[in-house]
């Protein structure tokens, strides 16, 4: 499994595989003969499977795409190209991504060393709990980070990046420390027998052992820090704007689509430096060593006692947002109550024309079609890869760009094309979800490829010996293989479905608001009973998407248990 | 001629020729054996008899009948992989009817045969074992029991005991042997191994390894 390969979401890839024994005992002759043009048991062509997916990205992604790069490019668009709040907010995005990235790292490092080298009681839950932040849809973020700041912070730098720090640092800790537990602890064991002080080992044997990972997650932070949209817009300010809540500003409050469409065009050609940055630092790709999973110690040294402290700390820390969340769920006035569930549970206009009640159902509605839609795309995307002869990476490449892309420009593309595109979608709700499911796509295709992609091909051939033509042999060998593979994303679709703000803040229409945008809402409103409520619906928001995202983690357990 | 006949094949990897006019007959009811070091092809012309790579030149036929063109899905031959390759998402009993299922076959007639074929190779009542959790005599017996399950005119073994100790080798050969027979099924047998292969084969065919072009010695 290649260390580069980085999930977005924590669990599937970064947990460590023992090589399969299937894939190993291939004589060299079954390799030489993998991928040569005569041979004739193949899987069915992979123009079945990508097809439908490329129609669907050039209808939904590669169109919109080009109609905002037009119109960054139009007289009005390059105006607000050369305005000097565009190079504020470019400095602010820049400088918040900066200050979360190195803080989130310099955080998570030594977390991770606790988490995973260290033996202490609680460890496991300790290490739940500081991965829960990152399932948590942006918007319940802001609201729980409202809950536990003063006021007087709301707005600032600070608080944006506390925020950042809190969601991203289970990426850090994950990624690295799976990493970590991999490192034979005698490869340092040796060093130290040929002299080597504790400093050494770590500069001589861990750090270029780790580098790759390290890398890998710090870009990956940094995207996210630098894309970040609902977390800004609600514990921002004025002066604490970042490119991704500028566009959504210009184009909903404003409807400079042209500005938007130019700003667009800045974050795109930022988010492209940063893949091509990162792509180049994966090359750097550690050296390759001997796997091997390394018992947790008991902690001996000083230094390692008072770092588990810390970690216990942070994990407290981790838990305070989402403890003020419940409390300003059931705090009413200077008393407990449950006034602001009932409210919530309530269904008929509440506080607006829309009741929180409303919302839920909205949002597991547009959940559906966004699951099938993505979950289907994404399979049938990730056959196409896997089966295409050539040109494979390419293919790969191209369908993990709405990844790259960020939810809001994808949120404005289709705005300004649904009107004017080859599908009349103006007026539909379905394109909510087909936003959703582009934002989710990537995540089914790196949940599927590896499955499909460790498949032994000559798997097809016993099936086709024993009398399957092509498809038969797909339907009765990768289908069932794959299945597994495919109730995951489901799993994860469901969860960035439900909590997917960036797109749908632009597509949802007024009258039915998802869960999120009606948090937002909420939020903007002053007074205790929409506080209240935000954090009552951003409460079912949670259980709902984490459950979704653990049934999805139980799921890609069992796979590794049982292969 | 009556059963397989293979003429003249030659199959070139890249740049190296792995087959080069091999020849080689399967008469109706006979195992023969196929020794050679490895590298010397024999993986390789098992998966040109089986359709599973096209030769560059030479030609496989059956009774006569040349197999240019017939896909593999259709030239029942059955065959057991080294590492007798079960589908990890089948039970046993899934993996021994899969044939007769994309044959078409009766549910009632599929659980019949199986129950026949596990008995035939020692492992009666094996029908719901993960397949994951069989020993490596266990899985070649089950491979064994797949392949010979929607009855191939031909078998063909990939070195079917290379990962097993010399004794249950020695055992497994002569079922096998004994097996094929009773059967009726003629069986080329692969494998590095002189002693397995008189064990197992009425004749053998040594194919020497390829670097300046093969060489057949008939023994």
């Amino acid at each position: 499994m290649g260390s580069g390969d980085v999930a977005l979401s924590p669990a599937p890839s970064s947990s460590p595989t023992v090589p399969t024994s299937s894939t190993e005992r291939v004589s060299p002759t079954a390799q030489v003969i993998r991928g040569d043009d005569r041979l004739l048991v193949r899987p069915p062509s992979a123009w079945w499977f990508g097809t439908v997916p490329m129609m669907f990205l050039a209808l939904f992604f590669v169109w919109p795409l080009l109609n905002v790069l037009v119109r960054g490019f139009s007289a009005d668009g390059r105006s607000a190209l050369t305005s000097m709040t565009t190079w504020h907010v470019v400095a602010f995005t820049l400088e918040q991504a900066v200050l979360s990235t190195t803080l989130t790292v310099v955080i998570g490092l030594p977390a991770s060393y606790a988490l995973y080298r260290l033996h202490f009681r609680g460890r496991r839950w300790l290490l739940a709990l500081i991965t829960v932040p990152f399932v948590l849809p942006t918007v319940v973020v802001g609201a729980a980070f409202r809950g536990v700041l003063p006021p007087s912070w709301l707005g600032t730098l600070g608080a944006i990046v506390l925020a950042h720090i809190f969601f991203n640092l289970a990426v850090v800790v994950r990624l690295v420390g799976s990493h970590w537990a991999q490192v034979d602890e005698r490869y340092a064991q040796a060093a130290r027998t040929l002299g080597a002080a504790p400093y050494d080992v770590w500069r001589t044997i861990t750090w270029p052992l780790l580098r790759s990972a390290v890398l890998a997650a710090t870009s990956l932070v940094f995207l996210f820090t630098f894309t970040s949209f609902g977390v800004v817009l609600i514990l921002g300010g004025p002066t604490s704007s970042t490119l991704e809540v500028e566009i959504y500003r210009r184009a909903v409050s404003l409807f400079d689509l042209p500005g938007a469409a130019a700003l667009c065009l800045l974050q795109i050609v930022a988010v492209l430096v940063v893949l091509v940055a990162s792509g180049r630092t994966q090359r750097i790709r550690g050296v390759r060593h001997r796997i091997r999973r390394s018992a947790t110690v008991v902690p001996r040294s000083g230094a390692e006692r008072i770092l588990v402290g810390a970690t216990v700390i942070l994990g407290v820390l981790v838990a305070l947002p989402l403890l003020a969340l419940l409390v300003s769920s059931l705090r009413v006035g200077d008393r407990w109550g449950l006034d602001w569930w009932c409210a919530v549970s309530v269904s008929g206009p509440t506080s607006r024309d829309v009741s929180a009640w409303e919302s839920i159902s909205t949002s597991l509605t547009y959940a559906v079609p966004a699951v099938v839609v993505s979950v289907g795309i994404g399979g049938l995307a990730a056959c196409a890869v896997a089966y295409t002869r050539r040109g494979h990476e390419l293919l790969d490449s191209a369908l993990m760009l709405p990844l790259g892309t960020s939810a809001v420009t994808l949120g404005l593309g289709l705005l300004i094309t649904s009107a004017r595109g080859p599908v009349d979608l103006r007026g539909s709700w379905l394109i909510v979800p087909i936003g959703q499911a582009l934002v989710a796509m990537p995540l089914v295709l790196r949940t599927v490829l590896p499955v499909l992609r460790a498949l032994d091909p000559r798997l097809r051939d016993a099936a086709a010996l024993l009398g399957a033509p092509p498809w038969v042999a797909w339907r009765t060998v990768d289908l069932p293989i794959l299945s597994r593979a495919l109730g995951v994303s489901a799993g994860l679709a469901v969860s960035v479905s439900l909590g997917e703000f960036g797109a749908t803040s632009f597509l949802a229409r007024a009258g039915s608001p998802t869960m999120p945008i009606h948090i937002a809402h909420l939020l903007e409103r002053p007074g205790e009973s929409n506080v209240g409520q935000a954090a009552a619906l951003s409460i079912i928001l949670l259980v709902l998407t984490a459950s979704a995202a653990a049934v999805a983690e139980r799921l890609s357990w069992n796979r590794e248990a049982t292969t | 001629m009556s059963g397989l006949d293979v003429t003249a094949i030659s199959l070139r990897l890249g740049d190296v020729w792995v087959l080069r006019e091999v020849t080689i007959a399967v008469g109706s009811g006979e195992i023969v054996a196929l020794l050679g070091p490895s590298g010397a092809g024999k993986t390789s012309l098992l998966r040109v008899i089986a359709g599973l790579i096209e030769p560059d030149a030479g030609s496989v036929t059956w009774d006569g009948h040349d197999l240019r063109g017939e896909p593999a899905h259709r030239r029942r031959m059955g065959m057991v992989f080294q590492d007798a390759l079960l589908f990890p998402h089948r039970d046993v009993a899934g993996n021994i009817g899969y044939g007769l299922e994309i044959g078409g076959e009766r549910r009632s007639a599929i659980a019949a045969r199986i129950e026949e074929l596990l008995e035939l190779v020692g492992l009666s009542g094996f029908q719901h074992r993960d397949v994951a959790t069989l020993s490596g005599g266990q899985a070649g017996r089950v491979a064994l029991a797949r392949a010979l399950a929607p009855h191939p005119r031909l078998l063909l073994l990939d070195e079917p005991f290379v990962a097993l100790d010399r004794d249950l080798r020695d055992r497994l050969g002569a079922e096998v042997r004994e097996l094929l027979k009773r059967l009726g099924v003629p069986a080329l047998h692969v494998t590095h191994d002189p002693h397995e292969a008189a064990l197992v084969a009425d004749r053998a065919i040594t194919l020497a390894p390829s670097g300046d072009g093969s060489s057949i010695v008939a023994t």
